[in-house]
Formats: structure tokens, C-alpha cells, sequence
């Protein structure tokens, strides 16, 4: 597949703090739920951001779409800032950024037949005529594959992986170029989750629809992203293709989610890299590098220094002190008795 | 330890759990469900939503709400003990002392209002009626076991103070607490994250061995039954469609449910754009379909399936099937041939 390298959104130095008392001494923190991002989108691609929970992953997501408000950082959609717009300029930018949630039973109003469901944002966002917006939900309703009589029911009447292709029709009604999914298939079967999969890829081809993609199955974002990034802890450890993400993950964490994915493999047992503990809490993050206390590699300088994005080759930027280069580790030599 | 014993620890036989489901409709959640798990085994029960496969379970511990539900028939027997035929008070005993529970949800099955001393605790001195004291002593060795660096704090701690992991680590705990005979895990890792997931599975597994108990094992997910399983049931529209030892199920399997579950897990290795789906919803369990109920959604369906239920028909020892397909003259290779569909793509 050829490179596609026109910019759609470009993320830089992002974070989003959120405040939290802490119980024991009514002192307040801040949860660092997204702790200097930046990442860039290309038109037309899938951009997987795969992570654990508490790793910021739906939070950058919100952030993006402003949802959340950014504490400090650049979001730059189209070639227009959009992190300081007022929200009547972000309408405008909005109708072009849709999102999809996860859970299909709680992002429908259960009091909302199908058809007002769907013409809600083509509403607030087109000057289209009542009729042409029954030909637009027509034509949407059945783009993602439900019938006409759908639209006269409720949300309840339908299936988990058919809410979803609701989700999906709405996200759709107004054009958008981009789309968040939030974890758009977590809650699904995996015979429907397929479907799903499939009816996103479809309708990204024929729509020209950029994703990004969040989830925290490694399957699934494997399955439907062009280029992934692993968030840990409100960082991104490692970003790269899919290709050499998946054949060469290079960050201690991103190989061991991948070996923890239970696998069908009788013969070859694969190499398996078990890491103990659990994430961290994002309140109190460990100093250094997020991941050393679980690391199996964690060598002096990650417990004091934190590693930077780096491009490691042509396809993949990893944050991690094992692929820096030898001269930083020189100027400290005493840590390289601990490799 | 792992050599399988051939005697049997539990044996159900032509269960059937109907729900009553308002204006003379019954749901036929369990219709027929025979199998067995053997002593220190691991038996997974594989099956989408509303196939019937915690319908099942619930059933073994006799936790079905009645009404709407009711076991209408069949047999379930522990360790040669019929548990249909025990009061409720009897099966309060069974329940915690011979069969151990985890469930999907951690935070919702232990009490948010107790410390995890009173919960770990209560258990014990019910089922072993020792002192409080000697239940304590219990309680901490038991969280050392499932991993808890530091089991005095955990102790004092409320559930709400506890990772996700760490919830599931302490309910695999008080499952353990009366070394039972059978652990029935539900969904133990769905809610979990996958570097979580793999520790909790090998927790249970280490359990199940030291315990020297068996495991049914609920789940959605094939490559953890492949991974954990000795055996594998798959359920669909309240029955057991195909079962077989683990290695057998994913290398041959025969019913063309089976095959396609298999190739619909988005796999680290393939590399194809489009994932084969099943297209089509599970039936719902009051309204089955005369013939096969997977008929609908089959690629292979025939007229005959459509007209007559199959029965389960054997394949080799230990391998059985609900499908007309493989007992046809010149019955075909459902799982070369689906190989093959998927190559292709």
C-alpha cells in the first residue's frame, strides 16, 4: 500500500490533567490522564491506539474531539488550531469529526425512535429539508446494512452489534472526514464483532473516512489499523505500521502485551514474557520512565530519567532507554553494569 | 499432575432449563445439555450470548431464579450425588465447600460494604467451622497463595480499594477457601486487561492443581480455551453442538458453528482485509427454528436441515457432532475446506 502523507490532524505536546482529591490529607493532585502526546493522523488511514485500562487512551480521544478540555497542547485539524476555539466556531469543525462509543446500549436515547436518533445531528449540523433528511436516514440506515422498518423502533428492540450499526449510521449522517471509535466492538460477540469490523472497513473505503481507532484488544487493532500507537500510562511508549509494530515490537511493554494475548499455537510455544503487577495509578505515577516497575529490562537511568519518543527506523519511534544511543548511556557509565 | 483421570466428577445428563417469558412463551435457554468433566480436568464452555452456556452453570449450582426459571429436566450429579434432589439448605453446603465460584464481574460479586477479612472469613467458618482466629490464619494464607504481596493489608482493605486484578485474585481466594472439588469460573478474565488476563489464567490453573480439582471454564473466548482446556463444549441455541478434546476442536473441527467461530477470531497472524463473519443473529431461545437452529446462518445448510434436528453423532473418541454434514456419503471436510475459503480471500 502506498504512503498516504497529507495531513489530516496533527497532535502536539497535548495533555489533559484532571484534578483529584486525595482522601488521606484533602490534598489535590492531578491525574495526568494524557501527558505530552503528539501524534500525527493521515488522511485516509486507521491510527490504532491500543492500551491498557487507565492508559488515556478514550481520554486523548475525548480531548481530541474536545470533549475534554486539553490542559495545555496544540490540536491542529485541517490546518486550523481547534484547542482554543469557542464552541460556536467548534460546531463548525465538529461536523466533520464524528465519534463512536463503545457501549451500544448506553450511547442511544432509549426514548428516541431510530429514524430521530439518526436525524438529530443531520439537524444540528445541515440546513437540510425534512424531506431530504428522510432520504438521508434512508440511505444511511441502509448503507450499514439494518431495513427501513428499523426506524420506526427503539434502541431497545435491537441487538448489541445492531445498536452499533446505529451508532455507526448516526456518526455518518452529517459527512464526517474523521472518526473516533472508541472501543466500538469491545462489547460484542466475537461472530458480530466481525461484522462490524467489516461494515467500518466498507464504509471507510467508500466514504474516504480517516479512523482512529481506540481499543485495547491487540487483534482487533491489528486487524483494522494502518499504524499503531501504545499508550501506557498517558504516554506513548512505541508507534509505529502495522507491519513492524507487530513483527518487531521494539518496547518492553508493547512485547509483552503481545505475548500476553492468548493465541491458538499447539506446536511452536511461542516466547512468552509474563509481567507481574498491574498498571499503576495514573495519580501517582512512578518517577522515570512510567513502565520500569514492571519492566523486566528496568535499568538504572529508567527509575530516574524519562525516555523520549525516538525514531528507532524508518517505520517505528519507541520511547525506552534500551534503544538509546550508546553515547547517552556513556555519560553514565555506572548504568551499564545493570544490562 | 497431569495425567487425566478417567473418573468422574460431575455428570449432567438431558438438562433442560426453561424460562417463562410472559404471554405463554418459554424460553428454551438449556434444551438437552448432556456432558461430563472428569476429575482434575479443564472443560470449556464455549458460546456466544444467550447460547445458554451461564444458564448451564447457574444450573449446576442451583442459582437459576425460580420463577421465571425452572430446571424441567435431566440430571446433575456430583461425585455421584444427585444435586437436584438436595434441599436448599443441603445445597448451601455444596455451594462454596464442593463447587468454588468466580464470576466475570469482580467488583459486583464481592460486597462493597465488608472488608475483605470479614468476606474471606465467613466462608471458612461457615463451611469448616473452626475458630475466628484459625479462620484468619486461613484467610492470609490463602491471599499469599493467589499471589498478594501483602495479605495483612489486603485484609483491611474494602473491595473499592482493590485494582480489577487484584478483586479477581481475592474472589479466586474465597472460591478456593474450602478446597472444592469443581471451580466453576464465569467469564473469569473478560473484564480484565490482557497482561492481567494471562497472570489470573495462570493462577487458576496452578489452583486447580494444587487443589487437585477440576475446572469448567465459561468463556467467549477461543484463544484462552486454547491455551487453558483440556476439553472444549461449544453451545449454541441452548445445546451442545460440538465437543472434543481442545486440540482435536481447533485442528478438525466439524460443525460448520465451530469452524466458523474459529475463523472469525481476528488472528495475529493473518493477514487478510476482510474477517469472515457469521451473518445473522443467535436465535432467540423461544422461538427455535424446527430443524438445526444454526441452519439459518449456515453456509452449508441443506433441505434436510431445515426439516430434521440433528442429534449428536459420533466422530472419533471423545469427538461428537450436531450436524447432518459429516455423516452425508461423501460428507465433506469443514475444516480443509473452510481453511481454504479463507486462504483465498
Amino acid at each position: 500500500m502506498e504512503k498516504k502523507q497529507e495531513v489530516l490532524l496533527e497532535v502536539s505536546n497535548l495533555r489533559t490533567y484532571f484534578p483529584v482529591k486525595t482522601n488521606k490529607l484533602r490534598k489535590k493532585t492531578v491525574l495526568k490522564a494524557v501527558d505530552d502526546i503528539t501524534l500525527t493522523v493521515f488522511k485516509g488511514e486507521t491510527l490504532g491506539i491500543v492500551g491498557e485500562s487507565g492508559s488515556g487512551k478514550s481520554t486523548l480521544g475525548r480531548t481530541i474531539l474536545r470533549l475534554v478540555e486539553p490542559t495545555e497542547g496544540e490540536i491542529v485539524f485541517e490546518g486550523q488550531h481547534i484547542e482554543n476555539l469557542k464552541l460556536r466556531e467548534l460546531q463548525v469543525i465538529r461536523n466533520q469529526m464524528q465519534v463512536i462509543f463503545q457501549d451500544p446500549f448506553g450511547s442511544l436515547n432509549p426514548r428516541m425512535r431510530i429514524e430521530e436518533i439518526i436525524e438529530e445531528p443531520i439537524k444540528m449540523h445541515t440546513r437540510l429539508s425534512k424531506i431530504e433528511r428522510k432520504n438521508r436516514i434512508k440511505e444511511l440506515i441502509e448503507k450499514v446494512g439494518l431495513s427501513e422498518e428499523a426506524l420506526k423502533k427503539f434502541p431497545h428492540e435491537f441487538s448489541g452489534g445492531q445498536r452499533q450499526r446505529i451508532g455507526i449510521a448516526r456518526a455518518l449522517a452529517i459527512n464526517p472526514k474523521f472518526i473516533i471509535a472508541d472501543e466500538p466492538v469491545s462489547a460484542l460477540d466475537v461472530s458480530i464483532q466481525s461484522q462490524v469490523l467489516n461494515l467500518m472497513m466498507d464504509l471507510q473505503d467508500e466514504f474516504h473516512l480517516t479512523y482512529l481507532f481506540i481499543s485495547h484488544d491487540l487483534s482487533v487493532i491489528k486487524h483494522i489499523s494502518d499504524r499503531v500507537a501504545v499508550m501506557y500510562l498517558g504516554r506513548i511508549v512505541e508507534i509505529g505500521t502495522k507491519e513492524s509494530l507487530y513483527k518487531n515490537p521494539l518496547h518492553p511493554y508493547t512485547k509483552a502485551l503481545l505475548s500476553s494475548i492468548p493465541v491458538v499455537d499447539f506446536e511452536n510455544k511461542r516466547e512468552e514474557i509474563m509481567i507481574s503487577g498491574e498498571l499503576p495509578s495514573p495519580v501517582d505515577p512512578p518517577v522515570g520512565c512510567a513502565f520500569h516497575t514492571r519492566c523486566p529490562f528496568a535499568m538504572d537511568i529508567c527509575r530516574l530519567k524519562r525516555p523520549q519518543l525516538k525514531d528507532k527506523n524508518e517505520d517505528q519511534q519507541v520511547a525506552c532507554f534500551l534503544y538509546e544511543e550508546e553515547q547517552t548511556i556513556e555519560r553514565e557509565p555506572n548504568h551499564l553494569v545493570e544490562i | 499432575m497431569k495425567q487425566l483421570g478417567k473418573e468422574k466428577l460431575l455428570e449432567v445428563k438431558d438438562l433442560k432449563v426453561y424460562f417463562e417469558i410472559g404471554h405463554d412463551k418459554i424460553a428454551k435457554a438449556v434444551d438437552g445439555v448432556s456432558f461430563s468433566i472428569n476429575k482434575g480436568e479443564t472443560v470449556a464452555l464455549v458460546g456466544e450470548s444467550g447460547s445458554g452456556k451461564s444458564v448451564t452453570s447457574l444450573s449446576i449450582m442451583r442459582l437459576i431464579p425460580t420463577p421465571p426459571g425452572k430446571i424441567v429436566g435431566g440430571s446433575i450429579e456430583l461425585d455421584g450425588q444427585d444435586l437436584l434432589s438436595y434441599t436448599e439448605k443441603n445445597m448451601r453446603k455444596v455451594r462454596g465447600e464442593d463447587i468454588g465460584m468466580i464470576f466475570q464481574e469482580p467488583m459486583t460479586s464481592l460486597d462493597p460494604v465488608f472488608k475483605i477479612e470479614n468476606q474471606l472469613i465467613e466462608s471458612i467458618i461457615y463451611h469448616q467451622r473452626i475458630s475466628k482466629k484459625e479462620a484468619k490464619q486461613r484467610a492470609l494464607e490463602l491471599l499469599q497463595l493467589v499471589g498478594i504481596a501483602n495479605p495483612e493489608k489486603v485484609l483491611h482493605e474494602y473491595p473499592h480499594q482493590l485494582s480489577g486484578g487484584m478483586r479477581q485474585r481475592v474472589m479466586i481466594a474465597i472460591a478456593m477457601s474450602n478446597n472444592p472439588k469443581l471451580l466453576i469460573a464465569d467469564e473469569p478474565t473478560t473484564a480484565l486487561d490482557v497482561t492481567v488476563q494471562a497472570q489470573i489464567l495462570k493462577l487458576m490453573l496452578k489452583m486447580k492443581d494444587s487443589f487437585n480439582s477440576s475446572i469448567l471454564l465459561i468463556t467467549h473466548d477461543m484463544g484462552v480455551v486454547a491455551e487453558t482446556a483440556d476439553r472444549v463444549l461449544v453451545m449454541y441455541g441452548g445445546q451442545i453442538v460440538e465437543e472434543a478434546q481442545v486440540k482435536e476442536l481447533f485442528l478438525n473441527p466439524k460443525h460448520p458453528y465451530t469452524a466458523a467461530l474459529l475463523r472469525t477470531i481476528p488472528s495475529l497472524e493473518q493477514n487478510t482485509r476482510r474477517l469472515p463473519s457469521i451473518p445473522g443473529n443467535v436465535p432467540p431461545a423461544h422461538k427455535f427454528p424446527k430443524g438445526c437452529r444454526f441452519a439459518d446462518r449456515c453456509e452449508f445448510a441443506m433441505d434436510i436441515c431445515r426439516e430434521s434436528a440433528p442429534a449428536l453423532g459420533r466422530i472419533s473418541d471423545g469427538h461428537q457432532v450436531r450436524c447432518h454434514l459429516p455423516f452425508m456419503k461423501g460428507g465433506q471436510e469443514i475444516g480443509e475446506e473452510t481453511r481454504s475459503i479463507t486462504g483465498s480471500v
